[in-house]
């Protein structure tokens, strides 16, 4: 196959990626959205396989081992519960951050199959690419284990931090890039090996310290770094397809991180630089005990419920940790019959990852259009008569409003507390991540449901 | 004078950024759980370049050190393409209208 021809098909497996992103525009058109993406990863490799025209051994092994990788993908995509989405995503970017070194280290040890080169006088273009997609590759790669790790539970969700924290990252950045230049003009093979070791320390030291809550900016965050290496790979390749995905992905993992930034009325480096309520909960959570707090059972809630003539669920992560989102869904079922209008409000972010809650109540299957976000919901909880939250703790809190001092003031909160009563399931009274005192639960129209989130709303919906 | 073809890859990095940035604008919030699966598993597209390692030279010698880190990163890409689409397809078959509301 002419190299012209190859580029063309590589240009046209781009636009169906961007057409993949397209479709995910609404619900009807993204199942659409994703079959193009299919058909764009197929002529990819189709091509690619074809121009390689080797039909032998190596043909064989790549044959076996896409079937092997393909498999054990397609076990772990049927098996996966929903609630194990973001640990999930966490761990398929560190495999691309993976992919993306082991290929930039096949280019280094081999150029010639690249044309980039002999080795030893490998083009000083190719390799500043090949370095910086190998680096940012091992970054992604290390920084989504720690990810996977906190998320998984198998690491502790809160922050890690010791002193000359951000100075030590700053430095190892700055030393990659010294030895990025020192590799171009010596060619040496252990200085690249040494860019590589560091950067995956640098990924490890780069999300120890960002806590649980956090975790929606990282795995955007991410995102966006797993398409930049694989952008730098596509620059180092001559590959137009790999050029467009990595800056399709590069700059959708950007967006979402902003967005996720802005939900939480925080900048993009106060996240990253992290440690962020791990020092502040003793000092904050004093007051607590003089106040009255009105708690309940799910007899009276089901009363409020069923005599309420609109309610609207505000979930969040305790739901997924619960698997409360069927019991939900049963409950809302019920009260629906009784002519109750309920919808769903979802923060932006409410969760672990971008849209979280989102899938959750879709696995539930609660219709979308029943689902609303912030800015569309938010000015009808003065008109409503029960705000049922579920899981959800410092994206309610009135605090972000009214108190300059608190570290969550300015972030744009779900206006719960405008609801006629409030219905408060939570385990205790114990703060939200951000380690401050919920002003909510004291309000007069609040009433607390202390039990787990999925036993509370399946004992309510006895009681309809 | 001759323009580097590195310009022109260039040019399509930049202007790849600007219709990522208007296309996933336009994604609908409820959908950014599928579009992070999504957008993984079309970086795994990284796969092409480990087909290229992994064929590379003659067939006496396919085990060379090169080829292997070929062969690897043709798994762990395997891995994310099959996981990313279905997972995804898994994901949005989930997303339902109201029934009645038609």
């Amino acid at each position: 196959m002419s190299p012209n021809l190859l580029a063309v098909f590589y240009l046209v497996s781009g636009v169906l990626f961007i057409l993949a992103l397209r479709g995910l525009s609404s619900p009807e058109t993204s199942r659409q959205g994703n079959f193009f993406g299919i058909i764009g990863m197929a002529i990819a490799i189709g091509v690619t396989v074809i121009s390689a025209g080797n039909f032998s051994t190596g043909f064989i092994l790549l044959l076996i081992l896409l079937v092997l990788g393909g498999s054990i993908g397609a076990f772990i995509a049927f098996k996966i519960p929903m609630t194990a989405m973001p640990e999930l995503v966490a761990g398929f970017h560190s495999l691309v951050g993976l992919a993306a070194v082991f290929v930039a280290i096949s280019a280094f040890l081999n150029p010639e199959v690249f044309n980039l080169g002999i080795p030893s006088n490998i083009k000083i273009a190719s390799l500043i690419e090949m370095s910086l997609g190998a680096a940012i590759g091992a970054i992604t790669f290390t920084g989504s284990i720690i990810a996977f790790l906190k998320l998984r539970g198998l690491m502790s969700g809160s922050p890690i931090t010791f002193l000359g924290q951000h100075f030590i990252n700053l430095a190892l950045g700055l030393i990659i890039i010294g030895l990025v230049i020192y590799l171009c003009r010596t060619q040496n093979e252990y200085l690249f090996w040494s860019i590589i070791i560091l950067s995956f320390l640098v990924g490890v030291l780069l999300i120890i310290p960002i806590g649980g809550a956090d975790m929606p900016v990282v795995i955007s965050m991410l995102n966006s770094y797993s398409g930049w290496a694989a952008a730098g790979i596509g620059f180092t390749l001559e590959n137009s397809a790999l050029i467009i995905t990595g800056a399709l992905v590069g700059s959708s993992g950007a967006i979402l991180s902003y967005i996720m930034c802005k939900g939480m009325n925080r900048s993009f480096f106060n996240v990253i630089l992290g440690g962020w309520g791990a020092t502040e909960s003793s000092s904050k959570t004093s007051s607590k005990d003089q106040k009255p707090v009105k708690s309940g059972n799910a007899d009276d809630a089901a009363f409020l419920m069923k005599n309420a003539s609109s309610v609207i669920i505000v979930p969040g992560y305790g739901m997924a940790v619960a698997q409360a989102q069927h019991a939900l869904r049963e409950m809302v079922d019920s009260l629906k019959k009784s002519g109750v209008k309920v919808s769903y409000a979802i923060h932006p972010v409410a969760g672990r990852m971008p849209g979280h809650m989102n899938v959750l109540l879709a696995e539930a299957n609660v219709p979308y259009d029943e689902v609303f976000e912030l800015e569309d919901i938010n000015n009808d909880f003065a008109n409503c008569d029960v705000a049922y939250v579920i899981g959800a703790n410092d994206v309610t809190n009135p605090v972000a409003k009214t108190d300059p001092q608190s570290p969550i003031y300015g972030m744009p909160i779900l206006d719960v507390e405008k609801s006629k009563s409030v219905l408060f399931v939570k385990r205790s009274l114990s703060p939200g991540y951000a380690g401050i005192d919920n002003d909510l639960f004291y309000r007069e129209n609040t009433l607390m449901l202390f039990a787990d989130a999925k036993k509370m709303t399946e004992d309510i919906t006895k009681n309809l | 004078m001759e323009i580097d073809p590195f310009i022109f890859r260039l040019s399509i990095f930049v202007l790849a950024i600007f219709v990522g940035y208007y296309v996933v604008w336009s994604v609908t919030p409820s959908l950014h759980t599928p579009l992070m699966s999504v957008t993984n598993a079309i970086s795994s597209v990284i796969i092409v370049g480990a087909i290229i390692a992994a064929l590379a030279g003659d067939n006496r010698n396919i085990f060379d050190t090169a080829n292997i880190f070929g062969y690897l990163a043709i798994i762990l890409a395997a891995v994310n393409i099959f996981g990313g689409f279905l997972v995804t397809h898994r994901m949005l078959a989930m997303y339902k209208k109201k029934k009645k509301g038609k």
